[in-house]
């Protein structure tokens, strides 16, 4: 006998928050105080899982996300190894606490879609063609999620991906923008998308200037468009020069502990 | 979960090194690794909590919800208590739905907080027989250096004392969000000890090297009066006589106390 | 023909450390061009070859390496065995049985059996195979005592030191006998708990600052001092 989770509509409106009148206000001010034009603030860490191969942990505004990678390894079941190449094993996991509904452990679609687009953006940027027959598995767990989780997966991924001493050809970053109350912006939260009317996720490779992932979903002129994937483009490179802080500042602290 | 193979020499090793009562980290038999707990870790969940047990890494997330109770306790509220042993906390883990580590797991942190009636279930009730609270605890293993579950434990009490609810009244059979937010109400504080078993010797807080040769262990989870509320045997075909069972009750007693003085400050 | 970076600087993989008529060497790949990093480590130039030390990477099996390997699985040619690799290494029957022996009548696993730790030497490895190892040489064979601890395989030359003064130190003044694999695991075998735990204690440091210069009088004196605290309580 399980007990059920039954709401009536009215209980779900008056038990969640209610819905903002407004994303931007008439200065260009977001909900959360941001221009349009800004990241929600950023801190990351490299090497944080001691029995994983690599490590990352990241956080994006409430996003909290953490990477761990195994490998490369001999693939495992036999069937799935590449003669020619290793294969990236990716899984997008949404903790159950992470969202404001207790979401079920088990994967949903979305998971299984979003696990698929974010081994597609990181596979380009790994050497996979040095380790055939082997497997190279990349867990991201969603601890806390508030929109723009699959970008802010990807960004932690290379990290860890780096961390384990993956050869790779460039890092690889991503970021989303958006439209808001008819105005273009940059990295969406998750009122911002949910009200909103258009979200388009990129990955990025900076060096080489290469894109990796492009999704998009609501409604967007062509001009839209451009402005959005310009923004997220930039997005992507403030948050690969963060990326690269983190990982020389583990090196530099053992470098002060010396003294 | 794939089994791991131990390596034989460091097998010899923890067993010649027990002999002489001295573990590979230099610990005594009953002492345990360094503690480190941080409520509030996840702070769009009701309630969180992140413990370090040594290297081993356990988050627990609680989430509160409403729903029907069940027919046979029509003014109780819910509690279910869930464990993921997520792949990126040990090589040995892989993904899909839980195995039965995970389930036993779950179950046995579940049956420490139920038996010890540590949340009222009680004052969850909002209407009897229609509408109650339902609390969600996730268990979130991080990363797998021996001992999950007293970690997991000690992780789900203090996520759950550190757990706030929205005030509310009821408005026509429904629930209407008042501002303010009130503690979950707590009753107990139940703390779960895990006895190892190697060879002929007892150790607590196995790292996880020496839960790789165990023959078989014991939990424990005893309540702030020193009551026992849940016994589980498990992790190997071995096995612990009588007299080992009662003084693991003893060590139990003061073990518990220990640690339950780390969780509940003041 | 220009280089991007001084020697010895922090590079991250898609770093541009060089552009022109360069040689790509360790840890770097060439494309249109210009060399770039493929793992993040120090960078050096040397003439025209541009390499990087990486900080971390993974044991790729090289002919004439020692490494010390886990037997994981027995076969009926013979072993299977983890070197922390990305791929497994095989050690076949006939490198430690007579040439025409007969696998219904030998027994292999009482030979080496899975959780048997050894050391072996590799003999081959390219992409068309698994690595091949072998015991037949003296001092190979199996692993009876010690304690094993673990390295990043990158710091392994740091732990031996130039023609062996690093290593060589360590065992002088702990008295222990380090035997070490190219894979990045050491054997430490110590006449008390006591011995071995400074020869881990210097292990962890030299792992931790190998990219310093003065760390082997750092490491004797770490150990001289920590021996001194020991004895004196």
């Amino acid at each position: 006998m399980k007990a059920s989770k039954k709401k009536t509509k009215k209980e779900t409106e008056t038990l969640s928050n209610k819905k903002p009148e407004k994303l931007v206000d008439k200065k260009g001010i977001r909900l959360d105080g941001r221009k349009l034009d800004e990241l929600r603030p950023v801190k990351m860490k490299v090497g944080v899982l001691p029995n994983a191969d690599g490590s990352a942990y990241l956080e994006q505004g409430r996003n909290k996300i953490l990477v761990g990678v195994y490998g490369p390894k001999e693939a495992h079941p036999r069937h799935i190894a590449q003669q020619d190449r290793a294969v990236i094993q990716c899984r997008y996991h949404m903790a159950p606490f992470s969202v404001d509904e207790r979401k079920s452990p088990a994967p949903s679609r979305r998971d299984i879609e979003l696990s698929k687009v974010i081994r597609e953006a990181l596979e380009p940027a790994v050497f996979l063609e040095y380790y055939p027959k082997t497997s190279i598995q990349v867990y991201i767990e969603i601890l806390q999620a508030d929109g723009g989780t699959r970008c802010a997966g990807i960004t932690t991924a290379a990290l860890a991906l780096a961390d384990a001493g993956i050869p790779m050809r460039d890092l690889v970053v991503a970021c989303a923008a958006g439209k808001a109350d008819g105005k273009i912006a940059l990295d969406l939260m998750d009122t911002e998308d949910k009200i909103g009317d258009a979200d388009v996720p990129v990955a990025y490779m900076p060096n080489l200037e290469a894109v990796t992932l492009l999704q998009m979903d609501g409604n967007l002129s062509p001009d839209e468009f451009e402005k959005a994937i310009s923004m997220a483009i930039d997005g992507c490179k403030q948050l690969y020069a963060q990326q690269k802080e983190a990982l020389k500042s583990k090196y530099v602290i053992e470098e002060a502990e010396e003294e | 979960m794939t089994s791991p193979i131990v390596i034989r020499v460091k097998k010899k090793r923890i067993i010649e090194l027990l002999a002489s009562g001295k573990r590979t980290d230099g610990r005594k038999p009953t002492e345990y690794r360094e503690i480190k707990i941080e409520p509030g870790v996840i702070e769009r969940a009701e309630g969180s909590a992140r413990v370090r047990l040594g290297k081993t890494e356990v988050v627990v997330g609680v989430k509160i919800s409403t729903g029907t109770p069940f027919p046979d306790v029509p003014d109780t509220g819910v509690l279910t208590v869930n464990a993921e042993l997520v792949p990126l906390a040990s090589p040995e883990f892989e993904p899909g739905p839980p195995g039965e580590n995970a389930v036993e797991l779950a179950r046995v942190v579940d049956r420490g907080i139920r038996e010890s009636k540590a949340i009222d279930l009680k004052k969850l009730c909002v209407e009897p027989g229609k509408l109650v609270f339902v609390v969600f605890v996730d268990v979130y293993v991080l990363n797998h250096d021996g001992n999950l579950i007293d970690a997991s434990a000690l992780a789900a009490l203090a996520a759950l004392m550190n757990t706030k609810m929205f005030k509310y009244e009821v408005v026509d059979g429904e629930i209407v969000k008042k501002p303010g937010y009130t503690p979950l109400p707590m009753a107990n504080y139940p703390i779960a000890v895990t006895f190892a078993k190697i060879g002929d010797k007892i150790l607590m807080d196995t790292e996880l090297d020496e839960e790789q040769v165990m023959d078989a262990r014991l939990t424990m989870t005893l309540d702030k009066n020193g009551n026992i509320c849940a016994i589980q045997k498990g992790g190997g075909s071995g096995y612990f006589t009588k007299e080992e069972i009662l003084d693991a009750v003893k060590t139990a007693l003061e073990k518990t106390e220990e640690l339950r003085k780390i969780v509940v400050k003041g | 023909m220009p280089v991007f970076y001084e020697k010895k600087q922090l590079v991250a993989p898609g770093d541009l450390l060089a552009e022109g008529d360069y040689v790509p060497g360790d840890s770097t790949y060439k494309k249109n061009g210009k060399i770039y990093a493929n793992r993040l480590g120090l960078v050096d130039y040397n003439g025209k070859r541009v390499h990087v030390v990486a900080l971390k990477a993974f044991y790729v099996p090289a002919p004439g390496d020692l490494v010390i390997g886990k037997i994981v699985e027995t076969t009926p040619g013979g072993w299977v065995i983890d070197i922390k690799a990305p791929h497994l290494a095989r050690l076949r029957a006939s490198d430690v049985v007579e040439r025409s022996f007969k696998p219904e009548t030998t027994d292999l696993p009482s030979i080496f059996d899975v959780g048997d730790l050894i050391i072996a030497k590799v003999v081959a490895y390219d992409r068309t195979r698994d690595p091949i190892l072998t015991v037949r040489e003296p001092g190979l064979g199996k692993i009876m005592r010690g304690q094993l601890i673990e390295v990043t395989p990158t710091k392994i030359p740091r732990v031996i030191g130039r023609q062996g003064s690093m290593v060589g130190m360590i065992k002088k003044e702990t008295g222990c006998q380090l035997t070490i694999g190219q894979n990045g695991w050491i054997l430490i075998s110590g006449r008390s708990p006591e011995d071995e735990r400074l020869a881990i204690m210097a292990l962890r440091k030299i792992e931790a600052e190998s990219h310093t210069s003065g760390l082997t009088d750092r490491v004797t004196e770490m150990i001289k001092k920590e021996r001194k605290s020991v004895e004196s309580k």
